[in-house]
């Protein structure tokens, strides 16, 4: 029984969440002994052969100029062919902007089920088992699939990697027309101010709220951030006040992170701030307010007025970070 | 031009979810529901074309029990002309509730479907792009601007790091995220007119499933943490748990 992996490149790169997608596969074929293979579809090999390291053991590619730029309708294309030509159990991708985009239109187009945003995966007598975050992650949905393959979209951050160092992938070329010109067309990918990393993606995340008192306080948390190399993010109540982007708002309406460490400052906690971060490894919670929910889920707390706190715990890391 | 928006009826966000007998659902006992919140962007947009155009019909449809009638009518106050009520009376996976949307939407033959990027009760972001593939129409999911020129739409979404621009020709399908605009609040008008608005009930049309739920459950809960200090004399000690407890630092 194989596991067929969607591997995610923009401008010619592999992006970590495929990497974290293969460490999966790699997982649940020991448990289904079977191969794990990856497709990729790209205007130039992006360096497949090196996803042996990752844990895929070959690697389809569909190597076309219509792939410099994410193109829907097309990639549906090579994953169905990819589909077919494996036979696979499992089909994985990340649940990322592309594959959030993506996973439906192939579920849809091959009449699959398909399980988004998936936080953990299991084998119960031969089937499979995948459990995703409802309501905002206030509750945990475990489903199975009617037919197979099961198509899996993983939650960026949530699974390992592995390292298969010296491995290579066997490299096959996925062969096809790809459809007619995509009617939906991606025309240029405008990159983001200062080229600030996703907070999907982030190890660290140090968010800021109303009691940040106005968008020119957030300097603050920029030297925090980093000292500690964080991505900054925000609460709804400052995106909506216009101090910070929409997209640094963390929470059910914005993102869902799964960070090592969230460092929430001047938040209250309400459920639906909670829904986008509960999921992190380490939470800690800065507030002058000692009865402030963010307590209930923090591992840390420390009760006091930021303007006080964070620059001394800026001091603080940078003195750490000169000793170690 | 017609325009449909796909509209479902949610648990409010703030309820606190507790599993029904089944073991496999929510629990509605004391639910507030309400229009999902992502679908409020959605029916804004819509109403934002019709009145930039002058003319045309923007048709809401939801899929769901008899309560979903509620929900319809919030977005007949808001502005929409009419809608169809799907009648459901058991959850769906996501393609089913595609497929029965698509049964109903390919026959109004809509210049543009619109849909919220995903529902905040399942959270599954799959019903408007798998929507997209059934209708056989170009869609772009997730946006966070739209423009519309003739027949061309020029829309933003963000992806990691950026945000990519797409030019779409209509007829299409666009699912909305928070900020594509400001939905308006119904005005006691709108209200009014509302209950005067058709909402045509009929069966939905369900296939077969594709997912089966196996469990609902409450996560566990995060064991509680502690606090470290007050003020800057806390500092320190937050500082030594994270690097020598936690690790993370
Ligand atoms: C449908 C819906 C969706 C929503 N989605 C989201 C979402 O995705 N994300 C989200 O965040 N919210 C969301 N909300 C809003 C949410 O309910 C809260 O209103 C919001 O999270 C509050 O933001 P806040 O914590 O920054 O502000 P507040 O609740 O005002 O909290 C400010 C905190 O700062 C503390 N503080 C003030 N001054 C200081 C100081 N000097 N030092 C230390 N602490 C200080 C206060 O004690 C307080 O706890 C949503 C709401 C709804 C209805
Ligand atoms: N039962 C339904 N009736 C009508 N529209 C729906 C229904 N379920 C989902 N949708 C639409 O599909 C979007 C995404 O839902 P989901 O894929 O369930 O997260 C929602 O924001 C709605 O616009």
């Amino acid at each position: 029984m194989s596991v067929l992996v969607f591997i995610e490149q923009r401008d010619g790169k592999i992006r970590s969440v495929s990497r974290e997608a293969l460490g999966e596969a790699v997982r649940l074929a020991e448990k289904l002994s079977g191969p794990v293979v990856a497709v990729c579809a790209a205007a130039a090999d992006p360096g497949v052969a090196a996803l042996g390291e990752a844990g895929a053991e070959r690697a389809l590619l569909a190597s076309d100029p219509r792939f410099a730029l994410y193109d829907a309708e097309a990639t549906v294309a090579v994953v169905a062919a990819a589909v077919e030509a494996v036979r696979p159990d499992v089909v994985l991708f990340a649940a990322s902007a592309m594959g959030r985009d993506l996973a439906p239109r192939v579920a849809a187009r091959l009449g699959l089920g398909l399980a988004s945003d998936c936080t953990a995966l299991a084998v119960e007598g031969g089937k499979l088992r995948a459990t995703r975050p409802v309501f905002a992650g206030k509750a945990l949905q475990t489903v199975g699939f009617v037919r197979t393959p099961a198509l899996v979209s993983l939650r960026p951050k949530v699974f390992a990697p592995v390292s298969r160092t010296g491995r290579q992938a066997n490299v096959e070329v996925l062969a096809g027309a790809w459809g007619d010109p995509s009617r939906a067309h991606v025309v240029r990918v405008a990159a983001a101010a200062s080229g600030k990393a996703d907070l999907t993606e982030s190890e660290i995340i140090v968010s800021g709220g109303r009691g940040l008192k106005g968008p020119e306080n957030f300097a603050l948390l920029d030297q925090l951030a980093a000292a500690l190399g964080a991505t900054v993010g925000a609460s709804r109540a400052v995106v909506d006040a216009g101090w910070r982007p929409h997209s640094d708002q963390v929470g059910q309406t914005g993102k869902t992170v799964s960070p090592k460490l969230y460092v929430a400052v001047g938040i209250s906690g309400a459920i639906q701030h909670l829904a986008g971060m509960s999921s992190s490894r380490c939470i800690v919670a800065i507030n002058k307010d000692p009865d402030a929910p963010i307590f209930k889920v923090a591992d840390y707390g420390l009760v006091g007025d930021l303007f006080e706190v964070v620059p001394a715990l800026t001091e603080a890391v940078q003195k750490l970070n000169a000793h170690v | 031009m017609i325009q449909v928006v796909c509209v479902k009826q949610v648990a409010d966000t703030e309820t606190r979810v507790k599993v029904a007998g089944d073991g496999k659902s929510l629990d509605p006992a004391g639910v507030t529901w309400i229009l999902n919140p992502y679908d409020e962007f959605a029916v804004e947009q819509a109403l934002r074309v019709k009145e930039k155009a002058g003319a045309g019909e923007v048709i809401v449809i939801s899929m769901g029990g008899a309560g979903v009638a509620t929900t319809l009518r919030n977005a007949l106050a808001m502005g929409a002309d009419r809608a169809i009520h799907l009648r459901s009376d058991t959850a769906a996976d996501p393609l089913s509730v595609a497929r029965a949307l698509a049964a109903e939407i390919a026959a109004l033959a809509p210049r543009l479907v619109w849909l919220g990027k995903q529902a905040v009760d399942d959270d599954a972001a799959q019903v408007g792009p798998m929507l997209a593939e059934l209708l056989h129409v170009p869609a772009v999911t997730a946006i966070a601007t739209f423009e519309l020129e003739g027949e061309k739409a020029t829309v933003e979404r963000e992806i990691e790091g950026g945000r990519e621009v797409v030019e779409v020709q209509l007829p299409a399908l666009f699912t909305a995220d928070k900020g594509l605009n400001e939905p308006r609040y119904a005005s006691l008008k709108g209200i009014m007119a509302a209950k005067k608005k058709p909402i045509e009930e009929k069966p939905a049309v369900l296939g077969d499933p594709t997912l089966d739920v196996v469990s609902l459950a409450l996560p566990p809960a995060r064991s509680a943490g502690r606090i470290v200090g007050q003020g800057v004399d806390g500092v320190a000690e937050l500082v030594r748990v994270l690097h020598e407890e936690a690790k993370v630092i």
